[in-house]
């Protein structure tokens, strides 16, 4: 276990996540009280002084986002926690809303007063229903402490969270879906532009960040010592939050240091179980790329997956898959997921799932000619290429990475004989 | 607005800040590919048909929807451009009911279009297209889901013309539809059957309810006296279903052609809008005279009458009694017409040529009929009266000129203008005028009223009275006038965006661009005319000489006007 670290995960266990007073007796809002006496646009420097990137799955550098999102005009802007953690395979957000809610919240608080907002929304998915207790009475205690409201502590910082939750679909931890699902309507992706950024919630510039993103803030802040910069490696420094499933022997939450081998991690998780080989690894959920063993050694960061081939951290989650499920039958089951979560809305994703997974099921079968696999590439490039949002450009990652990683699979089995 | 300048496969092109690329392209006479996109609407971004390269960006671009940006270099011809593109179209393709030889839509499909620009010879996809029948449900729209695209064009239609979306999208991924709301018949709904949706589809998705067989078949069977009316919005939209250029007035070969389809006589609905005008005007003074209702608020559009019925009955006092020019002719060729020819009126088959829609729902209604006998039998929009033109295989732009029958025939400036918005006003305000001033008026052209403004207003000098008035046009706008309808003695609203000439049953392809021509093209008509005001119409003088003594008199009552009814929509149910 010495593998893992605790940075973000620090407090997890060791205070009762009702209980506000209990946080502020773990350095609660301690944080914040110093971010009031900074500068906003410090505040995202040093995001980005500490090379921290955006946790949703884009990796976009935080601290930048933040400046923009600071130098964006408007009276009233946004700030969206996305804790529509949709991705099959991630639920690392889940952990640390349960476990540790008030530093979600003091992230978001910070986040408002770095970039300029008057409102933050915590979006949370609909299956983490059971959380909501949890969160409105962290909310509430919030309020009741002067630590959101009007003039918090006295900076002139008039901040307040709501939450909102969704109805279910994927697509919406897509911004402007997630933006549309706020405001009430079916939660499909607007065009672009205009971007989030100048026009989310409520057609309000909106800055949109993961729960764990906003979960690092209060600690980056914190971390006088330069913890966080010495974790991981020179070029992808920092701690990661990550769940490992699939065919392990101890599957969970853990936060680790960027640069343990994908290897290593499936060895936190206590390995493949009762000791079977490995068909896959797929990172990122659902819309990751899928690796193969041999690239098992790769270490878990964003420039080597990237080179690897691999989905760059994605959505964190690590999701092992052994021998007894075959690269097809887990493909389809992957099809099957995103056949039923595009919104229908664009041509590409809408049709072009439908015709993959038919392609799927001929090769499933074993009825597939080389023109068949050359087609389906051929959409799923289209997709990737032409969709109107991540999820139509995401869905395909793993069928194209199966492509070059798994290239046996779409082998024309016998020649077709003709009676 | 300042310049930028950018480059489209490698041409340099000067254009306006904040253009979007595809419009740019078309400056350079290239024609980005693309489905959901159209000039009059805000831009979707659903079809992914019109994408293109941009340097620098990772994924292909809808130009649709990316402005033009200083030093920005675009690439329309690549070949992941074309993959993109033709694999778009494939995936429409498979997922459309494939009938094209029998579809309303034959010929005039983008679709189709599209599959013939790319060649489209060996698809490579299964077909995947819905079994959702066809549903033919109210006298106006069919609409058939098995051929939608899913592009949208229709709910922006419904959504930013009109503010009802009774059309709306429903389900995800291949679940995902434009229906109405809980699926319910279309005249169920919102929907007043103004069929701008059926002019936004690209595909057959959404047609009107075809009645050219009808009119065929009476034709064709001897022992019927047919006779036809024409819209005044038809013969400056007729021309473009045969090549002609926008706004082209064709009424000499439209009678024409008319005749050659075997009608017994061919009428105008000029006509019949100068004898509105008669009793419409006459209504308005009648009305500032006894302290009636006002204001007073046309009722010759028939989606503004079905949507006062279905969203705002308690303006029902306010409508004109006076029936439409359609009503008003049904009417009297059933009565005074068939008096005249010594016919009996079951013997008598009226059709009418409409740019619209709603009309066909107006023909059905209770209110226009009498003694077991609709006044008006078949009502045809203008892309109808193309098709029976094309199955005679007769060729318009070629044919002489010829006029109208007597005695429903003759009309004047102020009839024609009726197929614009603001021409009614116009028009009742010529003949009110003199009525009420008993004064010839000084100067025939309100330009206060002109105009595509959503909503227009004036103060009109009735020699010392002053009498306010406004205009507005799509119901969206007259929504917003709405708001403040007291402030007026006299408004028009016409559902149809520049009225009647861009009413949803004119030809596809009918854009603001054309429907400004056309509004051109009724005012040069109007202007051309000897005789500019209803009450100097020889023919109307005739009828209330012979048969109805005098505007708002107990016939004209009789026949003349009509009253109408709430009716349900979804809105109000739920």
């Amino acid at each position: 276990m010495a593998k893992t670290v605790s940075f973000i995960s620090r407090r997890f266990g060791k205070y009762d996540p009702w209980s506000l007073r209990d946080y502020e007796a773990h350095d609660g809002f301690k944080a914040l009280r110093r971010a009031l006496t900074m500068d906003g646009s410090d505040i995202a420097k040093l995001l980005s002084a500490n090379g921290v990137q955006g946790r949703g799955g884009a990796a976009y550098d935080m601290g930048r986002k933040w400046t923009q999102a600071r130098q964006e005009p408007g009276e009233n802007k946004c700030v969206v926690c996305n804790a529509d953690e949709g991705e099959p395979g991630t639920f690392k957000d889940r952990e640390l809303l349960k476990r540790d809610p008030f530093q979600v919240l003091e992230g978001m608080i910070i986040a408002g007063w770095s970039v300029g907002a008057n409102n933050g929304y915590l979006y949370l998915r609909e299956e983490y229903a059971h959380l909501r207790t949890l969160l409105r009475n962290a909310i509430a205690q919030c309020e009741q402490a002067g630590y959101l409201g009007e003039n918090i502590l006295g900076s002139g910082l008039n901040y307040r969270i709501h939450l909102y939750s969704g109805a279910g679909a994927y697509v919406c931890g897509e911004g402007s879906a997630l933006s549309e699902s706020i405001e009430g309507k079916a939660g499909r992706p607007r065009k672009k532009p205009p971007y989030i950024k100048q026009c989310g919630v409520f057609h309000l510039p909106t800055c949109v960040n993961n729960v764990e993103s906003l979960s690092i803030v209060p600690n980056v802040l914190l971390d006088d010592e330069g913890f966080y910069k010495r974790q991981g490696t020179p070029e992808c420094p920092g701690t990661k939050m990550i769940s490992v499933s699939g065919n392990v022997n101890k599957p969970g939450v853990f936060e680790i240091p960027f640069g343990l081998t994908i290897r290593e991690i499936i060895d936190l998780a206590g390995g493949v179980t009762t000791g079977r080989s490995i068909r896959l690894v797929q990172l990122g959920g659902a819309s990751g790329k899928i690796a193969s063993p041999d690239q098992l050694d790769t270490p878990y960061t964003y420039n080597d997956l990237k080179n690897a081939g691999l989905t760059p951290v994605g959505s964190g989650a690590v999701l092992v898959v052994d021998e007894r499920t075959s690269v097809i039958g887990f493909l389809r089951m992957i099809q099957e997921f995103f056949s039923h979560e595009s919104c229908g809305q664009c041509t590409p994703c809408r049709e072009g799932n439908r015709h993959i997974a038919l392609f799927l099921d001929k090769i499933a079968a074993g009825e597939h000619t080389e023109k068949d696999v050359e087609t389906m590439i051929k959409f799923a490039n289209i997709m990737c290429n032409a969709s109107l949002c991540g999820l139509g450009e995401a869905a395909q990652s793993a069928l194209l990475s199966a492509v070059e990683h798994f290239p046996e699979t779409f082998e024309i089995k016998e020649e077709v004989v003709i009676r | 607005m300042s310049k930028v300048h950018i480059k489209i496969n490698n041409l340099p092109l000067e254009v306006e800040e904040g253009t979007l690329l595809i419009d740019a392209a078309r400056l350079l006479n290239i024609d980005i590919p693309h489905m959901c996109y159209h000039p009059d609407q805000e831009s979707k971004a659903h079809c992914r048909l019109c994408v293109v390269e941009v340097k620098g960006q990772r994924k292909l671009q809808t130009s649709c929807t990316t402005p033009v940006a200083e030093g920005m270099e675009v690439f329309t011809d690549t070949k992941k451009v074309y993959n993109a593109q033709v694999g778009v179209i494939e995936l429409m393709l498979a997922n459309h009911k494939q009938n094209c030889l029998s579809c309303a839509r034959n010929g005039n499909c983008e679709l189709q279009a599209l599959c013939r620009r790319f060649n489209l010879l060996r698809p490579e996809l299964p077909d995947v297209s819905s079994k959702e029948p066809l549903r033919v449900d109210n006298p106006a729209i069919v609409k058939d889901p098995a051929k939608c695209v899913k592009c949208g064009r229709c709910v922006k239609a419904c959504e930013e013309l009109q503010g009802i979306c009774a059309l709306t999208h429903s389900g995800r991924s291949e679940n995902f539809k434009v229906t109405t709301a809980f699926d319910l018949p279309m005249w169920e709904t919102d929907c007043i059957l103004c069929g701008q949706c059926s002019l936004a589809c690209p595909v057959g998705a959404i047609v009107e309810k075809d009645d050219t067989q009808g009119v065929w078949r009476a034709i064709h069977n001897g022992d019927k006296h047919v006779i036809v009316q024409v819209a005044p919005a038809v013969r400056v939209a007729l021309g473009d279903e045969f090549g002609m250029e926008p706004g082209t007035l064709v009424t000499g070969k439209m009678v024409t052609a008319l005749r050659m389809l075997g009608f017994n006589k061919v009428f105008d609905t000029n006509f019949a809008a100068d004898l509105t005008i008669m009793e419409e005007g006459n209504e308005l003074l009648e009305r500032i005279k006894n302290g009636g209702k006002l204001p007073m608020i046309t009722s010759c559009s028939p989606g503004w009458v079905n949507y006062v019925e279905k969203h705002h009955p308690e303006l029902m006092e306010h409508l004109s009694t006076a029936k439409s020019p359609q009503g008003m002719f049904g009417a009297v060729s059933k009565t005074y017409y068939a008096d005249k020819m010594g016919l009996d009126p079951h013997d008598i088959v009226t059709v009418s040529v409409m740019p619209c829609t709603a009309k066909k729902y107006e023909g059905k209604r209770p209110e226009l009929g009498r003694d077991g006998y609709q006044d008006v039998d078949h009502v045809l929009t203008t892309r109808e009266l193309a098709k029976l033109i094309r199955y005679e295989g007769v060729d318009l732009k070629n044919l002489p000129e010829s006029d109208f029958d007597s005695p429903l025939g003759t009309a004047t400036g102020a009839g024609a203008i009726f197929g614009t918005t603001g021409g009614v006003m116009e028009a009742a305000l010529r003949t009110a005028y003199e009525v009420f001033t008993g004064k010839t008026l000084p100067r025939l052209d309100f330009e206060e009223v002109r105009g595509f403004e959503g909503i227009r207003e004036a103060t009109i000098d009735l020699d010392g009275t002053p009498l306010k008035i406004a205009v507005a046009h799509t119901l969206k706008n007259a929504e917003e006038l709405l708001k403040r309808a007291d402030e007026y003695a006299f408004i028009e609203v016409m559902a149809c965006p520049g009225g009647c000439i861009g009413g949803g049953g004119q030809p596809i392809g009918t854009d603001n661009a054309r429907r400004k021509k056309r509004i051109q093209a009724l005012y040069d008509l109007d202007k051309s005319l000897p005789l500019r005001k209803s009450h100097e119409n020889p023919e109307i003088q005739a009828i209330y000489r012979d048969y109805f003594g005098r505007p708002l008199s107990a016939k004209a009552h009789a026949l003349l006007h009509t009253r109408y009814q709430e009716k349900p929509s979804i809105s109000k149910q739920r």
